[in-house]
Order: structure tokens, then C-alpha cells, then sequence
């Protein structure tokens, strides 16, 4: 399947060019001019204000305001500032990050450039997921390049401003994803999420105030130094301005990436671009945003794909990972998939989530074996809803709600195997 | 805990690879991750020995070198074999016939998922989501990502093994 997206955009329209992938090819399609502008002509609360304006959403699962989110590093503070890059990407149907760093890591490393300056932060950790190898290999040759041209390091690009990045990789950990996960990860320990506050503006990567973002988010920031903020609004919708690169998967004609508008509808993603289902098979349902996001089923593929309105038909955006799945598939066979997920990550801190999702798991396969009963449905329900904002961090939420998305819409799959006292769905993908 | 130690296990190369990873860092023990990467380069896997040694060399505790060991699915405490092959079996590669794979790989090698070959060529497994899901199934063999994959295609890599 072709490894570029099928449908670029202002992020990945050079991917297909080798040279793109070079800082010299980067700069020549205009690479490291918004830097140079954020470095030497623009103030810190000048670059801050314009992502702000420009309404930049987080990329990376939870859409949170960026430029908000860099004016949380504190100004009066003698303490080093750090950013980090969340380059964990470990969200099942997920895999534009991997992209962006393989084949555009120097648009990546500008937008981290600018947010340095936007923020005061004078050192980068990038932490990507160990299992990354060979994109790791990729983004370390870029850092070098860029150290070499003297763009990172003292005196970048000759602006009086330093900074210096460092890539860290991961080991193999879904919850390392999460943003203090991370931080407790890339100190060297177990990533066990800490309690917030005290937020990782105040408290963050080895005790200093810390920012954290998105490959995805640090990479639409030079786009935005370089044509305003009223250009980024011009694209996607009000309240989701900018695109988003989509990943397709699953039972579609052509699974692959797709940079379009946020707002575009989930139907022109997946039956246009995409090319709808193969073989004469129908939609039965869709995970919009990554496994965590709750699934929607085949009528109400007219959502737009912006949180404001994927949010009304209970579910949201997060990463974009759009996972298809037609009339074959038995429901209750992908919960079990699912909850195996999440038991298997739980990082343990937190009785409701490291019980709850044992329990989760132990009565979908139960039930998919034929031997659930009525209470169980009952059970699924309790146990999900007593999961949900209770826990250190979002884990549980995101272990919940697909238990919570599928019951509300796929009910009748359960109360089938309970009802047959065995699967109902013999031509179901293989568990 | 000097009981049964057996003396430097650590090579000097990866001593000082280990040094340079912990410069990245304003406390040392964020070069903790790397270092156990280097060490299980170095010697396939992490043992009692070795974990005691790199508690040496970051002043904490072997318990604490294994806390991190067993939380990861990178670090292996066990012997392994020459090389890790992980099928994904996460939701988009079920969707597309990863299970199915899995067993017949199985099949082919005559050993489960979690089991080494008698010849310690290939140790099995399953994985969560590799960040390739319109490539469907797909395996990881070390650091290589083999994609779009059907058995002929998996079983000739699998054979290519040494």
C-alpha cells in the first residue's frame, strides 16, 4: 500500500520527493524561513498569540489549544524550560506520526524551533516510541544535519537564541503516550502518569516546567508563522481550523493516509477517498479517532470530523485513526480485542482501571465463547461507568468508552450471543 | 547484594555508549532506557548480573533497574532467541486476517506464540499496534518492519532467518 498519503495537503505535499527528506531539499522548498523569521523578528508572546489566534488544536488525542498551552510556561522563572515532543505514537489505527517524522522530520523540528522561542524553553527531548527504529534513525540523521548548519545548538541561525534537542526512545509502553507517562518514562523510571496539578507547565520533564505536544501539532507551526493566522482558519472549520492527516484502516478498498480539512464528513473519508468496502460488503461500523474513541455505526457516517461535532454524537477526534468495519464483523469479537488492549497496558496505579479493565476483558471473551448471560450486558455498563473519571489519568476513560460505544450501538450483538449461547457470526474476522 | 556476582559483564564500548546517552539528560537517570537498549544489544537479554551492574553504574537499586525491565515490553530478563518476530494482532490488523497468520505461523515453525524455535533461530510473539495499520497484517522482526504481508511472503522471510 502506497506509504505517502494518498491526499496531501500544506504538511505532506513534498513526502513523495527523497530530497524533501534532506535539510538542504527541505529548504528548498522554503524550509527553515518561518524559523529564521520566529528567531530573529518575532517576540515570544508574538509567536504565542498568533498560534493562539490561529486556533491550533493539539493533534495528538485530546485537541487541547496550543498556543493556550504554551502560554502556561511560566516567564519569571530562573529554572530551565523544557519542551517535549510526544513521538509515542502507540494509538491502535494510528500511524501519521510515523509519517511525519519518516518522511518531513525538518518541518517537525522547525515547529519545535518556533514553539522554543514562543515558550523560552532552551532543550527538546523527542520521545519516540522504541519499536520506531528505523523513523528514529530517520529524525536523529535530521537533529544532526540541523546541528551541523548550526540551526540547533548556540546561537541558532545566528539569532542569539539556543536550544538544543535530544531524541530519547521508548521500550514498549501504550501508557507512555500519556503526557506525564511520559515524563516519569523519560526520567528513566516506570511510566506510571502522575497526578495533576501540578500541571507540566509548572512541574514537568525532570522537574521543570515543560510543555508537551504532538509531532503532528509542532509540525502545522511553521505553516502558520509563514502564511497567518487568518490562512490557517481560511482551512477546516470554525472551531477546527487546519487539517489533519487521516489514517484509514481496516475493511477498505485503499487503507492509507489522507491529509484533509478537519470538518471533512466521515463518508467522503472512507467511502470516497478511501473507496468504500470491497467485495460487495457493507459498513457495519467506524472508530473514528483511534481505538479509545467510541465507534459510530453505518448511518451517521455524515459527521463531519471536527470535535465539535463528533463530540454531539458522543465520541471525538483523537488521533484521526479511522478504523472501518463491515457487515462480516462480530462486535463482541472486537471487544475482546479491544479490552485484551487495555488490560494489557494498564499501567496498574489506579484499582479502578487496573480491576476494571480485567473485568472488561474477562466477561467480552466470556461472552464470546457463548457462556455470558444476560447480566453481563448489566455488568459491562456498571463496571465502564464506574471506571470513568476516577483515575489518575484518561486511560481508564479511553479503556471505557469503547465498551460504552459499542454497547450503544451494537447491543444486539451481545444479546445475540447470549441469546444463540455462541457466536452468531461464523464469517467473522478470525480472534 | 554481592552475593553470586560474577565480575564486569558490561563491555567498555557499551560502558561508554551508555555514558554518552546519559549526557543527554540533566539528571542521570534519564539515560536509564537507553542504557538497558544497549546492554540487551550487547547481551540479548537483561540478566540478574547485568541488572546489578547497571545499578552500579546509575547508583540506584537492582530492584529498580527491574521495575523498569519488567514494565516495558522492549526488556527481556530470559534468554531469547537470535531474532523476535512480533505479528501485530491489534483491531485494524485482526480486521485483516492477523490471527489467521499468527497460527499458521505457528504452524509452520512448530512453536506457540510466546515460544523460542528448538534451534533458538526465532523467538514468537504478538504485538499491539506497530504504527502500520493500512499495511495490514504486518510483523516486526527486530528493528525491521516486514508490511502488507500474506504467509508465502511471511514464511519466506521467516526461512530467511539465520
Amino acid at each position: 500500500m502506497l506509504k505517502v498519503p494518498y491526499i496531501t495537503n500544506y504538511l505532506t505535499e513534498h513526502f513523495g520527493d527523497d530530497a524533501f527528506v534532506t535539510l538542504a531539499g527541505y529548504e528548498a522548498k522554503g524550509g527553515y524561513q518561518a524559523a529564521r523569521k520566529a528567531l530573529n523578528d518575532m517576540a515570544p508572546d508574538d509567536i504565542v498569540n498568533l498560534v493562539k489566534d490561529a486556533g491550533l488544536q493539539g493533534r495528538g488525542g485530546a485537541g487541547f489549544s496550543a498556543g493556550m498551552k504554551w502560554s502556561f510556561m511560566p516567564k519569571d522563572t530562573d529554572k530551565p524550560k523544557y519542551l517535549v515532543c510526544n513521538a509515542d505514537e502507540s494509538e491502535p489505527g494510528s500511524f501519521k506520526d510515523r509519517i511525519l517524522i519518516e518522511r518531513g522530520s525538518h518541518q517537525m523540528l522547525e515547529g519545535i524551533l518556533i514553539a522554543a522561542k514562543a515558550t523560552g524553553a532552551e532543550k527538546t527531548f523527542i520521545y519516540i516510541r522504541g519499536e520506531y527504529a528505523f523513523p528514529a534513525k530517520v529524525l536523529q540523521g535530521a537533529i544532526d544535519e540541523a546541528y551541523e548548519k548550526g540551526y540547533l545548538g548556540a546561537n541558532c541561525m545566528g539569532s542569539g537564541f539556543s536550544h538544543d534537542i535530544v531524541m530519547a526512545r521508548g521500550a514498549g509502553a501504550y501508557i507512555c503516550g500519556e503526557e506525564t507517562g511520559l515524563l516519569e518514562s523519560l526520567e528513566g523510571k516506570k511510566g506510571q502518569p502522575r497526578k495533576k496539578p501540578p500541571f507540566p507547565a509548572q512541574y514537568g520533564a525532570f522537574g521543570m516546567p515543560t510543555t508537551v505536544n504532538n509531532v503532528e501539532t509542532f509540525s502545522h507551526v511553521p505553516h502558520i508563522v509563514n502564511r497567518g493566522s487568518d490562512w490557517f482558519r481560511g482551512i477546516g472549520t470554525e472551531k477546527s481550523p487546519g487539517t489533519m492527516i487521516f489514517g484509514v484502516s481496516g475493511h477498505v478498498v485503499r487503507p492509507g493516509l489522507y491529509e484533509l480539512p478537519l470538518g471533512t464528513s466521515l463518508s467522503e473519508i472512507v467511502l470516497e477517498h478511501a473507496g468504500g468496502v470491497p467485495d460487495g460488503h457493507k459498513i457495519k461500523g467506524v472508530i473514528p479517532g483511534g481505538m479509545s474513541m467510541p465507534i459510530l455505526p453505518a448511518g451517521q457516517l455524515d459527521v463531519p470530523m471536527a470535535n465539535e461535532f463528533l463530540r454531539e454524537r458522543k465520541t471525538m477526534l483523537g488521533t484521526g485513526g479511522v478504523m472501518v468495519m463491515d457487515e462480516t464483523t462480530c462486535m463482541v469479537r472486537a471487544a475482546c480485542v479491544i479490552t485484551y488492549f487495555f488490560r494489557d497496558e494498564s499501567c496498574g496505579q489506579c484499582t479502578q482501571c487496573r480491576e476494571g479493565t480485567g473485568w472488561l476483558n474477562k466477561i467480552v471473551t466470556r461472552m464470546e465463547r457463548g457462556a455470558g448471560t444476560e447480566d453481563d450486558i448489566g455488568i459491562l455498563e456498571d463496571v465502564a461507568g464506574k471506571m470513568e473519571g476516577q483515575t489518575i489519568c484518561a486511560f481508564a476513560d479511553a479503556a471505557a468508552w469503547p465498551v460504552q460505544g459499542l454497547l450503544r450501538h451494537f447491543r444486539d450483538d451481545f444479546e445475540e450471543h447470549v441469546r444463540h449461547g455462541k457466536c452468531p457470526f461464523p464469517g467473522s474476522f478470525e480472534l | 547484594m554481592d552475593e553470586g556476582r560474577v565480575g564486569v559483564v558490561i563491555g567498555p564500548e557499551t560502558r561508554a555508549a551508555i555514558d554518552a546517552e546519559c549526557q543527554k539528560y540533566p539528571q542521570k537517570r534519564g539515560g536509564l532506557l537507553g542504557a538497558l537498549h544497549l546492554v540487551q544489544k550487547e547481551h540479548g537479554h537483561i540478566s540478574a548480573d547485568i541488572a546489578r551492574e547497571v545499578a552500579e553504574i546509575f547508583d540506584i537499586r537492582p530492584i529498580e533497574v527491574m521495575e523498569v525491565v519488567t514494565f516495558y515490553n522492549m526488556y527481556y530478563f530470559t534468554p531469547q532467541g537470535r531474532h523476535h518476530v512480533y505479528v501485530c494482532t491489534n483491531l485494524p490488523c485482526s480486521l485483516r486476517g492477523a490471527r489467521s497468520l499468527v497460527k499458521q505461523i505457528e504452524a509452520h515453525l512448530g512453536i506457540q506464540s510466546g515460544q523460542t524455535t528448538a534451534d533458538g533461530r526465532i523467538t514468537l510473539g504478538h504485538e499491539e499496534c506497530l504504527g502500520a495499520c493500512a499495511y495490514a497484517p504486518m510483523m516486526r522482526v527486530g528493528d525491521d518492519y516486514h508490511e502488507d504481508l500474506d504467509l508465502e511472503r511471511a514464511i519466506t522471510i521467516l526461512d530467511g532467518l539465520e
